[in-house]
């Protein structure tokens, strides 16, 4: 029992750092980029593709005996489109000002390869709680890498964090951080920093060994 | 009315260009695209599959979707990818020479962002069918030429002296934004005239 519980913890820790879904692995590109222009709107994001990761993995979990592996790939997708025009609709009715910003890309949370990608890698191979574990680590691990991006380009951009004013009013706004260019230098520069750490680690590891 | 297509075709081709302003696809825009010969008919497939969906979006949200509109995801995306299997299918039974060219992109591109992103923004502007085939000509093109212009700059740069951390997808993303910069240019064009 203490070994199971071992290695379902292993799983959660390694989505958040190790094989990290946006810096790592590069995965789930679009809303990464598209709506991390604000802290809110990257919680937002995150939350929603949580939320489908989570209920999906339970699902693609449950059924793995029960799906045929010739059209294992259409029904994870049919899932994943049901959890997400659900998360579509509970958005509109519950947050609509933050709703209509995300847009058709609430939607477009269908065809993050994040989500197909552990289906297919892990939910339907595991049990439900291991599962679950890895759904949880990978969506953490995702809204980690949301906020990094979306807190840079609200500070630099708009001069503020989750919409309070942290510089006075002789900062003058870098626009272009708020634009889509800013995603990609965020991300490009972000995943500088990961490449930089990583080889200073591995230069550190040839040295002492 | 061609005052108003030609609009949306520019303003799909290069102002909201789909991925260098909306991010979509950008999986192929920064894996596949190394060679300019590759990019192109990469972009091809990608502007052929887009016209399709836009006839079955059409279809469906005509036909179908105004008695159902909760089902518009899920049904976008199974009639899309099924319609391109079949189409694929075709093109491989009476033209091998053009499945020989394409084939191996439709079924990728089928679950990439841009395509399902056409479907949903078409709806939502309420694009009828002329309007739709147009827009999807417009991304399609605009997707193409983001698609040759990384592949150009990328076989330009495989000759530089590039620090190791910057290798990769960093150096692609930052010049994706410097791209996408020089897109921004373009919002200015109309606003003028």
């Amino acid at each position: 029992m203490g070994k199971d519980q071992h290695t379902d913890w292993d799983v959660l820790i390694k989505g958040l750092w190790r094989e990290n879904p946006v810096f790592v692995a590069v995965l789930g590109m679009c809303p990464t980029l598209a709506v991390t222009n604000t802290a809110i709107n990257s919680l937002a994001m995150a939350a929603a593709t949580f939320f489908v990761l989570f209920f999906s993995s339970l699902l693609v979990s449950l059924l793995r005996k029960v799906i045929a592996k010739q059209v294992r790939i259409t029904t994870y997708i049919v899932i994943i489109a049901t959890f997400v025009s659900l998360v579509d609709m509970l958005l509109a009715a519950l947050v609509p000002d933050i709703h209509k910003e995300l847009g058709a890309f609430i939607a477009l949370i269908v065809v993050n390869c994040l989500i197909l990608g552990r289906q297919e890698a892990f939910a339907a191979k595991n049990k439900v709680g291991a599962a679950l574990m890895d759904a949880i680590g990978m969506g953490l691990g995702f809204a980690i890498a949301l906020l990094m991006i979306g807190v840079v380009r609200e500070i630099l951009g708009n001069g503020s964090l989750f919409d309070i004013p942290i510089f006075g009013t002789s900062f003058e706004p870098w626009i272009i951080m708020i634009l889509p260019p800013g995603g990609f230098f965020t991300l490009g520069f972000l995943l500088l920093l990961f490449n930089a750490v990583a080889l200073r680690r591995t230069k550190a590891n040839a040295v002492t060994s | 009315m061609a005052q108003e297509l030609l609009w949306i075709f520019i303003s799909a081709l290069l102002i909201n260009n789909f991925t260098l302003a909306y991010f979509l696809g950008i999986c192929p825009f920064l894996g596949v695209s190394n060679k300019v010969d590759t990019a192109l008919r990469l972009g091809l497939a990608n502007i052929f599959v887009m016209i399709i969906t836009a006839l079955a979006a059409w279809a469906l949200n005509t036909y179908v979707l105004i008695y159902a509109p909760y089902l518009r995801l899920i049904s976008f995306i199974i009639v899309i990818a099924s319609t391109v299997q079949f189409v694929e299918m075709a093109i491989k039974k009476w033209s091998p020479e053009l499945f020989r060219a394409l084939g191996i992109f439709l079924p990728l591109i089928t679950t990439n962002c841009a395509i399902l992103g056409l479907a949903l923004f078409a709806t939502n502007k309420g694009y009828g069918l002329l309007e739709g085939i147009v827009y999807a000509l417009g991304a399609g093109g605009g997707v193409t030429l983001a698609l040759i212009l990384m592949a150009g700059i990328r076989e330009e740069s495989r000759i530089l002296d590039i620090p190791d951390a910057v290798k990769g997808t960093a150096l692609s993303l930052i010049v994706a934004g410097i791209l996408s910069m020089a897109f921004m240019g373009f919002a200015g064009m109309f606003s003028a005239a």
